[in-house]
């Protein structure tokens, strides 16, 4: 048993070395090959995992003196992909070719019984001859596999298929060789040998169609990687080279022309352009990028070349963390799920122990010839039963949806996060950084003198050594009108206040009513005109210079464009909408009116969040939306906590769904998607107990005795093949979603 | 009842018997894993079930499960552990390791894509 590995190595500068790295390798006890490559910085190695490991590989690499890592997750993820593909198409091909062979034996059978002038033995040994490569070569795995598992004390799909067709034919076979003796004693009856084929040809068939659409449901992940481009274009002294994605390493700078993905995550140095990050937030907008400025690896450069510095390589870029976040939720269970999962695990004895009652039923109660009737019905039972649908029902919705989710900007954690989306009731939405940019704005300078930017720029001067965001957005707006700052000759600051010191020669105070009272300052005109700001939700900054109020400055944090038509969204779906807010009552009010929310709860502090999301959790299920950093207790505390991000900039890790689109309207797209989900998977699970709970009984002849009414053997194993390809269908309608 | 519809019923009831003794309560298999550079590893046969069924582990410490899929049919294609958010393909003929460290100690399932073939791994206190 051997495995292959590929580790990325580091150092290497010459032929010599990599030749010693191989060499080294290739002594090493339990590795059969290895073959490293300088191009690719990369060792391939096959080796007997019994006898070595990969920490042993890289330890032995490290030893030679060069640098060698673990592989990356994303590399397994994508050779593992690749691998089941593989396996996939070549499993399709191959059912499919054993399908069509038991089909046309099918047919065969039932044109040798309806030739006429056929003596009987002729017919009968025509079929089995028509069967026998049918049972022996193309339904051989039905019986090898449910052996296996019968030795591991277990019992799946198979041990149902090969215990109905086995009984089926060891009692044709019995009809075929034993004929005159059977008949002198009046128990002879014809075979059932086109049944035999008819359902191992139909479970094929069935098969086939599993496997294909078992495929789709990770397309999306496929795709997602598939954005990764395969090499980049590393600037080197005196040019340019193309390399390996796997060979970039942080620091290193590549250029990226018009119309080529950006390979990894890294900063603009030169260049302006706009990028389409549309692959992993969702949102159709191309992003405009100038020096300085933070691009995504995978996401698509439009119109101009860039210089970019790498930042992040492998498992740490944005995408891979998108991938493995995506793959991760794949494999959890929702809630839902458990009670399928109980009755899957003990399905295939419970039909078994139903097939073997119904046989005795039959013979002891069953019209004559008893037995037949009783074999044949006791085999559509076991033909009928479907396990796979009832395993599949919820995990490929799962599967379907947490990709779909991927590809418009929704990352969901896990499956039981999809579940309780579908079931809030309450929406609490934090207001500064979801509702509003989170970037506050000057709106408004209003000066004594009439002189605005002067105001704006002796302000901006002083609150330049501030770290609040409300001298950030003084700053900036004064650096955005082109004004000319100064340094302060002093400086203090007032924490919850403002800040005073001296500019120009001139003792400024720039901060809010608090600061100005305390330094005696009468507000004046200002005073009413910054109550009528406070009211549109706005911050007023007073600014006062030798002991006089002077002017007042407006700052406010814009509302996104789209956040109303989100709320009212929101309140389509049915869900209370609350706005949490650190504002004053008034201004947060205000906020609250524009966007339409139901509720705002104001004056806040950061810490208090969680303790209002518990209190609203007295009433059910709550979510909430934040920007994952400042609020991340009371995400934790929802019990759906929902970060939201601008862009790809977004803590990924920080809530139990992650939208990377800066747009509030992916709070209720998110809820439909899961709404459909959940719908999905209850019509699954529905459809697979229904099902079973209908088709078994029907099988065993329990509409006999009222209404005559029988199943043939061949027409249970098209009701069971048809079942569980119909439930991965009706998963694959959220590819749409 | 005439003697053959007797043997019938009484063979009939026997067999339902035996079959919900042999799957549900019949031999399972206890795997106990092998600590090497600090990883508990264990290989896990995957040939129409998982062999050992039950596989012994320590918290705290990694754990590597190395899952040689011996048969070809697509119930047992992928392995499952909900608990650790693993859901792993396994190619038919190669040994697909999945490592996770369990940090609580606790009876968890693993099973197939279907959730038709189990396997439970017991996770003991860390002595």
């Amino acid at each position: 048993m051997k495995e292959s590995v590929t580790i990325p190595v580091s150092g290497m500068t010459c032929a010599g070395c990599s030749g010693r790295v191989q060499r080294v390798l290739e002594q090493s006890p339990g590795v059969s090959s290895a073959a490293v490559n300088l191009l690719t910085r990369s060792a391939a190695v096959e080796f007997d995992p019994a006898a070595t490991s990969v920490e042993t590989l890289v330890e032995t690499i490290r030893g030679t003196g060069y640098g060698a890592e673990l592989p990356s997750p994303e590399q397994s993820i994508e050779d593992a992909l690749k691998a089941e593909q593989e396996t996939r198409a070549q499993e399709v091909r191959d059912i499919t070719r054993k399908a069509i062979v038991a089909g046309l034996a099918t047919l065969g059978c039932v044109i040798l019984s309806m030739l006429p002038g056929l003596p009987r033995a002729a017919v009968t040994f025509g079929q089995l001859a028509l069967t026998l490569p049918v049972v022996l070569w193309a339904g051989r795995h039905f019986y090898t596999r449910s052996w296996a598992a019968f030795r591991h004390h277990s019992a799946d799909m198979n041990t149902l298929i090969a215990i109905g067709t086995g009984a089926a034919f060891a009692f044709s076979l019995a009809m075929t060789l034993a004929e005159g003796w059977l008949e002198s004693r009046g128990l002879w009856s014809p075979p059932y040998y086109e049944s035999v084929n008819a359902i191992i040809g139909l479970v094929l068939f069935g098969n086939v169609l599993e496997a294909r659409a078992r495929g789709r449901t990770s397309e999306a992940i496929r795709r997602l990687i598939g954005y990764r481009p395969e090499t980049a274009t590393v600037l080197v002294t005196g040019g340019e080279r193309e390399v390996p994605l796997s060979a970039v390493r942080p620091g290193d700078q590549v250029l990226v022309r018009p119309g080529d993905r950006i390979p990894l995550d890294g900063e603009v140095l030169e260049g302006t352009t706009s990028v389409d990050e549309s692959m992993l937030t969702g949102e159709p907008m191309p992003v405009s990028k100038q020096s300085g400025d933070q691009v995504t690896g995978a996401t698509l450069n439009k119109n101009g070349a860039i210089r970019v510095r790498v930042t992040r390589t492998g498992k740490d870029t944005v995408l891979s963390r998108i991938i493995a976040m995506v793959q991760q939720a794949q494999a959890t269970k929702a809630p839902i799920q458990r009670l399928a999962d109980r009755i899957s695990a003990i399905f295939v004895p419970v039909v078994v122990s139903i097939a073997i009652a119904t046989f005795v039923i039959w013979f002891d109660l069953g019209p004559e010839p008893a037995y037949l009737h009783a074999l044949v019905s006791a085999v559509t039972v076991l033909i009928i039963a479907c396990p796979c649908a009832m395993g599949l029902a919820v995990p490929t919705a799962v599967m379907v949806a947490t990709g779909r989710g991927a590809e418009r900007g929704m990352l969901i954690r896990n499956a039981e996060a999809l579940q309780r989306t579908s079931q809030v009731g309450v929406m609490v939405l934090d207001k500064t950084g979801t509702i509003t940019e989170g970037k506050p704005a000057v709106t408004h300078v209003e000066a004594e003198d009439g002189n605005a930017d002067a105001l704006l720029a002796a302000a901006a001067s002083l609150e330049r050594l501030s770290e609040h965001p409300v001298a950030e957005a003084i700053v900036a707006g004064a650096l955005a009108r082109g004004l000319s700052l100064t340094d302060p000759a002093a400086f203090q600051a007032h924490p919850g206040q403002g800040v005073t010191g001296v500019v120009g020669g001139r003792k400024l105070a720039v901060g809010n009513e608090v600061l100005m009272t305390a330094q005696g300052r009468n507000l004046g005109r200002f005073g009413e005109l910054a109550i009528r700001h406070a009211d549109r939700g706005e911050t007023p900054v007073f600014v006062a210079a030798e002991g006089k109020v002077i002017g007042v400055i407006s700052v406010s944090d814009p509302l996104r464009p789209t956040s109303a038509e989100a709320v009212s969204e929101l309140h389509a779906l049915g869900l209370e909408v609350v706005m949490l807010s650190g504002d004053r009552v008034r201004a947060a009010q205000e906020v609250g009116r524009k966007v339409g929310v139901d509720r705002v709860i104001a004056e806040v502090l950061p810490d208090q969040k969680l303790e209002e999301i518990r209190k609203l959790q007295g009433t059910g299920p709550v979510a909430m939306v934040g920007d994952g950093l400042n609020d991340a207790p009371a995400l934790a505390q929802a019990d759906v906590g929902i970060a939201m991000g601008s862009g790809t900039d977004v803590a990924i890790e920080a809530g139990s769904i992650t939208l990377m689109k800066s747009d509030l309207r992916a709070v209720p797209a998110t809820v439909r998607l899961a709404r459909r989900t959940l719908r999905v998977m209850k019509q699954n699970l529905f459809w697979a107990f229904i099902y079973n709970v209908i088709g078994i009984p029907i099988a065993a002849g329990a509409l006999y005795p009222a209404f005559g009414l029988r199943l043939s053997p061949a027409i249970a194993a098209a009701a069971m093949a048809f079942s569980s390809v119909s439930v991965i269908s009706n998963s694959l309608r959220l590819r749409k979603a | 009842m005439p003697a053959t519809q007797l043997i019938v019923t009484a063979a009939g009831l026997g067999l339902i018997a035996w079959v919900n003794y042999y799957f549900f309560l019949a031999g399972r298999r206890v795997g106990a894993a092998s600590v090497r550079a600090g990883v508990q590893r264990i290989a896990v046969t995957v040939d129409g079930g998982y062999e050992p069924s039950e596989i012994h582990v320590q918290a705290g410490l990694p754990v590597r499960l190395d899952f040689n899929r011996k048969d070809r049919g697509s119930c047992t294609d992928e392995v499952v552990l909900g608990d650790f958010g693993i859901r792993t393909f396994l190619t038919p003929g190669k040994i697909t390791p999945v490592q996770f460290t369990p940090s609580r100690p606790g009876t968890y399932d693993f099973a197939c894509g279907m959730g038709m073939l189990h396997g439970k791994l017991i996770v003991t206190e860390t002595p």
